[in-house]
Formats: structure tokens, sequence, C-alpha cells
């Protein structure tokens, strides 16, 4: 009888399989990897070899340095690999760009590890497949009912009505360097918004990377030069601590807006002292993560991290048997 | 509902005054009637509804999903409005999202049952948690989103173009969705009537004087000085029957002082200062406290705390406005007026005679004894003047006591709100205290955030960060050592014993008077010099 924890199961480093003998998104270095995507708390330089998308080996190649690690292998989605006995397959997860749900097979037996993931579109990555299995491995950032995030296009919606309430104001929008910050730029294109956008110098490598890989972003510019008059009526995207940096001071009376799912909860924004929360996230909302197990429907759930209790009580109220794995190591969207 | 919803949400985020003007005039001036009157009358108080209490809602929302789940959310959000606007199962398609007006409408036709089922209806309708959010807030009373009356006032006034008195004065003539308002503000109909008994006349305010520039110009024989009350302005309205007390802006605040209303006999509106006095001797603002922001006042608790107006002005006599006589007639009618009352409830600001600025000036730095030794102040009047609403300038002044000032040192910061969110802009400072064994160490007595310009500003942030001790969030604790830290001369009008204070004093609107780069902190003061000052101001 094959039990899934003979396959996959939690160790200090990360979620290790002892047949392949490889850890997914281990949080500390390990001989063989596997990465399901380039956010840093998931991937992290210094191991021995690693499979990942080709996108997400750019992103940590662009990191951390092309020796990032002893060896890479790049597998392009869908393609099988093997790892000794076992057969590793990387899946879109639709959360940023090069990432993929790590789906693993031996003996019959078939478990997905979805990473961070999402099912709305995303103008910058293909959008999440789901792979049935017998045990699905699913994140919870946001696993709490109060979760519930509104369409990205309306929020960006709402930061053009502020953009045009206020003209001589800058707005200034922080947002996650890889992924957020280029899927707010294309969302803000497809609203038509077509004058430069004004970037933070911490964003520049990873805008451009996006570019080489075909995702135009339109004109942008660094938001260093000129003068504070010159940025009135202009839109700044910056890494979210900027907002409330000296940084910002070069900009007229900026409205300070975040583009995050926790903003969905208004004293988080009150703390930061963000004027304009942009309800916009690359993590799967409440809906989002009990749908998706729903369409699954998986002979077991296991819950890697974020707010484990209450998507266990409901895949349990579900008749699903589900185990929070308590993984440590993996960051909050955006509590940088 | 779900422009209506978005304002709300914009307004309870945004500090700025002037942001929220224009959110709130682009809003009325966008929104088509009636949804924006009803919207001005929530955003006023005029509106308020308990339609529900938190209880059903929580019942509600339980009946829907896992009270567990449920537990689990209210407790991470903390807010029970925002907890089940968010988690509210939507049942898009179900029904038409209701407009604003039809909330309203709904909600003024029902029963109290019948009520609560409309509100499930309309949350299951709204798709936003945003607008469900709003909702919530309409309905169970109290929109605390940071606007005040005033504020909405002046941005219903910009829509017209209009100054806010207009508005202010036209006010209790009007009735919601205020249509005949708005038609006027866009011009298209004439300004609605204000003649609605005992409504409120727009208050008359003084510049502060300029010493340095503006006794050289001016006259003494022109003028009338009177004491500048430490209390609140009211203004009473006895008319056609009906009695009213309105704040300076224009708020009623009738039903929490029925014993002055009850005290104004004759016909006519007074324009005069709210304070508590006991055998004709003025309490302290602390004792007006107890009386203000009540919704229901009872006999033990107008005992208690007597309130009473001192009057200086005389607006409407019977059937006639007086507003447009000079002071000094105006003046003479009062004292009359004041006298028929024969009340200890109304009594009269007494004018204080002078015959050169100098003399006045000795008077203001010791005033006489009695209630003057407690006076803010004092207040100059041109005797020619008529009453005009709004800060006219050169008719009235006010010349403010000089502030008590003592030196402090910076022991925490704070980051400031908007514009100055990149800024530690608020200071929470100390001065010494000693314990038995003569060891020195700093107590908080207050915190300040203005009385600085940019530039300091910026050298004070500049400091901050270079001298923190400790982050907890977003505050610092500052190096604050005999030889090492920053003092600032504070100002401030008074102080009042607290005992949520751990000095125990507290001080009134305290700010940044000075900062002395100069000064080592081990000079700065000791707890004992602020309990001197608060024993002279009681042993008066």
């Amino acid at each position: 009888m094959i039990r899934p924890q003979d396959l996959l199961c939690p160790r200090p480093e990360g979620l290790y399989c002892a047949p392949g003998d490889f850890y997914i998104d281990p949080v500390r270095p390990v001989d063989r990897a596997v990465i399901t995507h380039g956010h840093a708390d998931h991937a992290r330089a210094g191991h021995g070899a690693v499979l990942a998308t080709p996108e997400t080996l750019a992103i940590m190649a662009e990191r951390y340095g092309v020796d990032f690690a002893g060896a890479t292998e790049a597998g392009a989605y869908g393609q099988a690999v093997r790892r000794d006995d076992v057969e590793v397959t990387l899946v879109p997860a639709g959360h940023v760009l090069g990432s993929a749900q790590a789906v693993v097979r031996w003996k019959g037996l078939t478990m997905v590890v979805s990473g961070d993931y999402k099912r709305r579109r995303d103008p910058t990555c293909p959008a999440f497949e789901p792979v049935p299995c017998d045990v699905f491995i699913t994140e919870a950032t946001f696993g709490l009912p109060v979760f519930r995030h509104p369409d990205a296009a309306d929020e960006v919606a709402r930061l053009l009505r502020s953009v045009a309430q206020f003209p001589e104001r800058s707005h200034m929008v922080g947002a996650y360097a890889l992924g957020k910050a280029q899927r707010i730029i294309r969302l803000l294109r497809e609203a038509g918004w077509d004058r430069t956008i004004y970037v933070h110098g911490a964003l520049e490598r990873l805008n451009a990377l996006y570019e080489r890989t075909g995702i135009d972003l339109g004109p942008m510019a660094p938001a260093t030069t000129g003068s504070k008059a010159d940025f009135a009526g202009q839109i700044v995207i910056a890494p979210p601590s900027a907002l409330q940096d000296r940084w910002s001071r070069r900009f007229p009376d900026p409205v300070g807006a975040f583009a995050s799912g926790w903003m969905q909860i208004r004293a988080r924004a009150r703390q930061r002292g963000v004027e304009l929360p942009l309800v916009i996230s690359d993590h799967a909302d409440w809906d989002e993560l009990t749908a998706t197990v729903d369409e699954l429907r998986p002979g077991e759930l296991w819950i890697t991290h974020g707010r484990e209790e209450a998507l266990a009580r409901w895949a349990e109220l579900q008749g699903i048997p589900a185990r929070a794995l308590a993984l440590v190591g993996y960051e909050d969207e955006g509590d940088d | 509902m779900r422009a209506f919803a978005e304002l709300l949400d914009r307004l309870s985020l945004t500090s700025s005054r002037n942001a929220k003007l224009t959110m709130v005039r682009d809003y009325l001036a966008a929104t088509p009637d009636p949804d924006r009157g009803w919207a001005l009358a929530a955003l006023t108080g005029e509106l308020s509804f308990d339609a529900v209490k938190p209880a059903f809602i929580r019942k509600a929302v339980e009946a829907r999903m896992d009270a567990q789940l449920f537990a689990w959310s209210y407790d991470y959000v903390g807010d029970l409005a925002e907890a089940v606007s968010l988690v509210w199962p939507g049942r898009p398609g179900a029904n038409r999202e209701p407009a604003l007006s039809e909330v309203i409408d709904g909600l003024q036709s029902a029963t109290r049952a019948e009520a609560q089922g409309r509100i499930e209806g309309w949350l299951d309708a709204l798709p936003q948690a945003r607008e469900r959010w709003a909702l919530l807030k309409l309905v169970t009373g109290g929109l605390r989103v940071g606007l005040s009356s005033r504020l909405a006032k002046q941005a219903t006034a910009d829509v017209g173009g209009v100054d806010a008195a207009e508005i202010e004065e036209l006010w209790h003539a009007l009735h919601p969705p205020y249509e005949d308002l708005f038609a006027w503000l866009e011009g298209r109909s004439q300004k609605p009537s204000s003649a609605n008994p005992a409504r409120f006349r727009p208050a008359m305010l003084a510049q502060a004087i300029d010493e340095a520039v503006d006794f050289a110009k001016l006259d003494p024989a022109d003028y009338a000085a009177e004491w500048k009350w430490d209390g609140i302005r009211v203004q009473a309205a006895h008319e056609g029957g009906v009695r009213r007390l309105y704040t300076r802006t224009g708020d009623d605040i009738s039903r929490t002082f029925p014993d002055i209303l009850d005290a104004l006999d004759d016909e006519g509106v007074l324009d005069g200062e709210l304070l508590v006095i006991r055998d004709g001797k003025v309490a302290s603002f602390a004792d007006l406290q107890q009386r203000l922001n009540r919704k229901a006042v009872d006999a033990k608790l107008m005992a208690a705390y007597p309130a009473a107006i001192r009057a200086y002005d005389l607006l409407q006599e019977g059937d006639e406005d007086t507003r447009t006589l000079p002071f000094a007639g105006r003046r003479q009618r009062l004292e009359a007026f004041v006298a028929r009352q024969a009340s200890p409830r109304i009594d009269l600001s007494p004018m204080q005679p002078f015959d050169s600025w100098e003399a006045l000036a000795a008077l203001r730095a010791n005033p006489p004894a009695g209630d003057p030794q407690v006076a803010e102040g004092v207040m100059l009047k041109r005797l020619d003047s008529i009453y005009e609403a709004g800060r006219p300038k050169g008719p009235w002044f006010k010349w403010k006591r000089d502030p008590f000032l003592v030196d402090a040192v910076l022991m925490y910061a704070q980051r400031g709100h908007g514009k100055r969110s990149s800024f530690y802009s608020d200071y929470t400072f100390g001065v010494w205290t000693q314990d038995a064994l003569g060891q020195r160490s700093l107590t908080p007595v207050g915190k300040a955030y203005f009385g600085f310009t940019d530039e300091e500003l910026k050298r004070i942030d500049k400091f901050v960060r270079d001298n923190t001790i400790e982050r907890f969030g977003p505050v610092r604790s500052v190096r604050a050592l005999p030889h090492e830290g920053l003092v600032f001369e504070v100002a401030f009008e008074g102080l009042q014993r607290s005992t949520r204070h751990k000095s125990g004093v507290a001080m009134r609107f305290p700010r940044i008077h000075r900062i002395r780069w100069d000064k080592p902190p081990g000079e700065a003061d000791e707890l004992a010099a602020l309990e001197r000052m608060l024993a002279a101001m009681e042993g008066r």
C-alpha cells in the first residue's frame, strides 16, 4: 500500500520527495531542488541542482547572478522530467511569469504541489491548469472567507478615476517587484493608459526581463529624474516599502496606493497610511481556493502555508480529509 | 450605491481636508437627484437609521455560513460591519442592485421586521464588499468616515460656487433629498427660501489681531472690548414658538440643553458663549465637556453641570432682524433683552472699558478678579460694525492671552498622515521628574504635530531618524538624555488634571513654539513647573 507521505513529506528545509531525493521550494540550500516560481521566499540561491521553468530560471539568474545554483535544468510547461523513480511535470500556476505547479507521479500516485497560484486572468502569465490528483497540496495565503478579491480591472479603473480627480498630485502605486508590478502596468495599458509610467529603480531589471519574454509594458521612465511638477497627474510604480520612504518626497503630494490582497482589510490600509487601497492579488482568494478544491476533489488536501485552519475546516465540511503542514519560511504577499 | 460606497471608502482613508472636499464636491456634481441629496443627508448626519442591531447582522450571516468560519473571520477583521460585508456570500443576479434612494425609501417605509428582510435582500444583490460595507454603515447609524457636516456643506457650496454661509443659513429650512438646493446651485431655479422659524444664522467670526501691525492703524475709540470666554460659541433662537440651540457651524444641539432654551422667554436670536456657570461663576471647560455630545440629559446632570449662555450679541428681536444695526445699537438692545429674561441661565458678557491699547494690554496681561481670570483673552468689536457672516477683516478681532510655555524633551515621534506620511511629524514630549532617590527621568506630558515650518520638519525628521533607539510600528523612540536629545519650547493654552495621563496633567492645544537646537535636554523643565502653573490656574 503506497502512502502519500512516502512520496512527499514536510521537513524543516521544505517539502521533501524521498524516492526522487529532491525538495520543492526549500528555504535553505539543498542538493536537489524543484522551484515553483521566482519569488525570493520560494526561490533561494545556493542549491546544488535546480529544476524550474525556463522563465523562473531566468528570474533567478537576474536576481542572484548566473551562478545561483551548481546546475540547472529547464522544465518547460507540460514536459515530464524524471528524478530517479519519480516523474515531475511543471504545469502553469497563473501566479507570476514562469510560475508552476509541480505534478509529482510515482507508482500510480499523483500529488500536485500548487506553489502560489491564482485562478484569474493575468496578462503576464498563462492561466492555472487544474490537474486531477490523489493529493492536492495548496497554499492558503488568503485562506479566510474575508478575502474575496474584486475584479482587478475595476480596481485599476478606480486608480484611473483618482488620477483624473487629482490632476495636481502624483499617484504612487506600491507593488511587489516580481509579477505584481508588471501585471499592474499591463492592466493600466489595457485600460487605455498609454502615457509614460514612472518606475522605481528596484523594478527596472525585472521589467526588462518581462519585456524580453514578449510582454509589452509600453513607455516607462525612471522615477528619479525630472522636477516635482513633472510628476503631477502621473503614475509611479514602486516597491511597497518606498511608499512611506523619503524616496516619495520627490513627488507632488502623492496619493499612496498599494496593490495587494491584504488591502481588503481597512485596518491594514490605515496602518500603512494607504489612501487608495487596490485589492489586486496574485494569490487565490477564498472563493478561488475553495472552487479549486471543489473542482479537483482530491482524495486528500494538504495545506502548505497561510491561514490553514479555515481552509482545512471548510474541506472537512465538504468531506475532504485535510491536513495543515504548517511549513515555515514563506512570507505573506507584500508584507515586505 | 456604487458611487456612494466608493466615496465613503475613500473619505475614510483620506486625511487631507482639501482632498475630502474634492471627493464630496465631485460626487455631488456627478450624481443625479435624488441619490446625491440622500448622500448629503447621510454625510451631514441628518439621516440616521438604526434599523438593525449588530446581533441581527451576526445572526443573518451565520444563517448563511459556518459559524466557526465566521468567528475566525470576525476575529481577524475586528469590525463587525466590515467582516460581514466581506464574507457575505453574494448571489449575483439574485436581484437588481439597489440605488441609494431605493435603500432610503425602503427603510423609511418599512417596519423593523420588514427592514431586516430588505437589508438581507440588498446584501445579496450588492456585488461588491465595499457596497455592502457602505450599506451596513448606513443602516446601523453613523457613517464615521471623518467628515464634518461643516465640510460636507462647504463641498455643497463648491458645487454652485456660492459661499458656505449661504448654505448654512438655508440649511434648517431644507429637507432631504435637497432637490431645490441643487437646482439653485446649478442655476436651474431661484434660491430656496430660508424663512423657517428659529433657523440658524451664519455666525460672524473674528480675525486674530496682528499686534505688530494692526494697533498702529486702529483707533481705540472706535472699538469696544470684552473678554473672550473659554466655552463654545452658540446661537440660541426663539421664533414663532420654536426654540433651537445651534453650534457656530449650525449643528442643532437643542436636545442637549433644554435648560437653557427653557430660560429663553422672549422671541429673538442670541449669539453667545456656552459655559457651565455655578453661582454666577464660570466653571472649567472640563465641566462643560460633561454636558456636550449627549443625546439625552437628565435633571441630575443639569443640576450638577448647570449650563448657561453668556450672551454677547443679538441677531433678531421679535420680528426684527437686528443684524444690520451697528454693534453699539445691538448691544443696547441685548442688555435690555438679557435683563428681561431674568434667568441665571442667560447672562451678559460684560464690556471691559479701556482708554488706550496700552491699558488694554495691561488688563489682558493681568485680568481683574473674577471670571476674566479664566478668559482666553479679549475681543475687540468695532462700535459701528454690522453683523456680517463669515470672517470679515477689520470689524472684529480676537486677541488671545499669551500662551503658557514650557521646555520639554522629544521622546517619541510618529509618522504623519497624507502629505506627511514619509515624515516623523507627530511628537510626544516629556519633562523631568525625580524619584525618592533623586533619580531623574522623563515623563510624557503631551503630543504636538504643528507649529513648525516645512524646513524645520525636514530637520526634525532627520534628527529622529539619526537618533532612533527603538521602533514600534509607525512610532520611534528617540534618544533623550541630559546631554543628548532635542528640546522643544511648547506653547499651550491651559492645563487640566488628568488621571489618564501618567504625569497627571493634560495640556490644552499644545504646539511647538520654538525648536531649541541649542539647549541640552537636562536643562528642560521639570514636572513641578507644570504643577505650579496648574495650582496658579486653580487658585484664582
